[in-house]
């Protein structure tokens, strides 16, 4: 079963190293956003100061998205998918292993890349530590929930904009409490129970993800 | 790859089979039993159901009546131990185009078996004539060629059940020899085969299913009897 796990994370890495454009494009899409904010904004020192956290998570929710519509798309139309969900394996550790290896390749990136901009927002130094924190926990959640709605949307037209539409209400507690942490830390407030209901979502959702996914991928296949 | 018998190898059955595709009845009540070292060859115009026989003996596709049976147990109770004990080859050849055959097959090799070695690899492409290829990327390969990469899989994570959906499309004739000499050696070593095809492959002793026999005749007239009155 670790095997397994460790067999398709090692497979899906080299995949993505090799094809390379996909983590290139989420970091790109996300330095790209926000940096239009203080085009769009203006750049009043004060006021990205105070939307800085909520900038920074919105557009790494969307940016996240961006490669999600890929994850299960090339093994569905490759036949890998079949073989995949037939065992001896268990589905929901190969799923596990996909989102691993999805979040090794966008959300860890986005995560490097977001105390920088956060420098390019003006946010108070105090909120870097944390930031880079709720990032850690919060993106795996992203990577977990986004994968129900990639195995959902297989075989749709048009599942791109589908996905977007199932996944991103989805997406509002992570946002709602990663910002909340973010803007205590700046604010100098105690953090602990913002990053512990983080904590709590991504436990959730590593139980219960990879049990939806597979079964949504089974659904595709038949 | 070992020459050893296989000793999980027991009597895969199906009893009262059925299978809908949309809303059209694909086969019903279908019965089949294969014991160890038999071979089954599914034959029938397209659209007769030879596919989806096969998913549903693969576990891709549940049946919408009948259930399988392995050595008495249903198969159903324990889907993923029947994946570990069966391969099935589909049409797709499930080949990423930037890895290479080495990469490719070591996968499977490894998430069926554990295995995956380089060794093991070598010697089920070596028995397809395809040694050589080892470090080929897949987007280099002809479709002959990815055909037999496909094949090589069953070598490389032994199970004494293949289920084989016209495995010798795109192959020339001499590698079809090839195959038939090695579903012939998986028989002697006790391994079961179900192959569905349209060329000619050689499965002596193998029970024939003859699948137009079980496809239900739509009753389009009556359909439209009944619409008639419905309106």
């Amino acid at each position: 079963m670790i095997a397994g796990f460790g067999a398709i994370v090692a497979r899906d890495l080299r995949l993505a190293l090799r094809q390379g454009s996909d983590s290139l494009m989420v970091v790109t899409f996300f330095v790209l956003t926000v940096v239009l904010f203080p085009f769009g904004v203006g750049p009043e020192a004060g006021i990205l100061e105070r939307i800085s956290a909520g900038v920074l998570w919105v557009t790494a929710l969307l940016a996240s998205m961006l490669s999600l519509d890929r994850l299960f798309q090339t093994d569905y139309e490759d036949g890998s998918l079949d073989l995949m969900t037939r065992g001896p394996a268990p589905l929901g550790v190969l799923v596990l292993g996909k989102v691993t290896a999805h979040w090794l390749t966008t959300g860890l990136p986005l995560l490097l890349a977001a105390p920088v901009l956060a420098v390019l927002l003006n946010m108070n130094a105090a909120g870097f530590g944390v930031l880079v924190l709720a990032f850690l926990i919060g993106t795996p959640t992203l990577s977990l929930i986004g994968a129900v709605g990639a195995a959902l949307v297989l075989g749709a037209r048009r599942g791109g904009v589908l996905l977007s539409l199932l996944v991103l209400p989805l997406y509002i507690p992570v946002l709602v409490f990663g910002v909340s942490a973010v803007d205590a830390a700046v604010m100098d407030l105690p953090v602990r129970a913002q990053l512990l209901i983080l904590g709590g979502f991504l436990f959730a959702a590593a139980a219960l993800c990879p049990w939806a996914t597979a079964a949504a991928l089974r659904q595709a296949v038949e | 790859m070992t020459d050893q018998a296989f000793d999980d190898a027991a009597e895969f059955a199906g009893r009262g089979l059925a299978c809908i595709r949309g809303e059209r009845i694909v086969f019903a009540d279908l019965d089949f039993s294969l014991a160890p070292g038999e071979a089954i060859l599914l034959l029938g115009p397209n659209g007769s159901g030879k596919s989806s026989l096969l998913r549903v003996m693969a576990g891709l596709l549940r049946p919408a009546a009948g259930a399988l049976t392995w050595g008495g147990a249903p198969v159903a109770e324990d889907p993923e131990a029947h994946g570990g004990r069966s391969r099935y080859i589909g049409h797709h050849d499930a080949i990423k185009p930037v890895l290479t055959v080495r990469e490719n097959v070591g996968f499977w090799s490894s998430l069926w078996s554990g295995d995956g070695s380089t060794a093991t690899v070598q010697r089920a492409l070596a028995a397809f004539g395809i040694a050589h290829l080892l470090d080929v990327p897949g987007r280099w390969l002809s479709a002959g060629q990815k055909r037999r990469v496909n094949l090589s899989r069953l070598l490389a994570a032994p199970a004494p059940l293949w289920l084989l959906d016209e495995p010798t499309t795109a192959l020339d004739r001499a590698t079809v020899a090839v195959v038939e000499g090695l579903i012939a050696e998986h028989r002697a070593r006790g391994g079961m085969v179900v192959l569905s095809t349209h060329t000619d492959v050689a499965l002596p002793g193998a029970k024939v299913l003859q699948m137009d026999d079980f496809t239900v005749p739509m009753d389009w007239a009556g359909l439209d009897a009944a619409e008639e009155a419905l309106s």
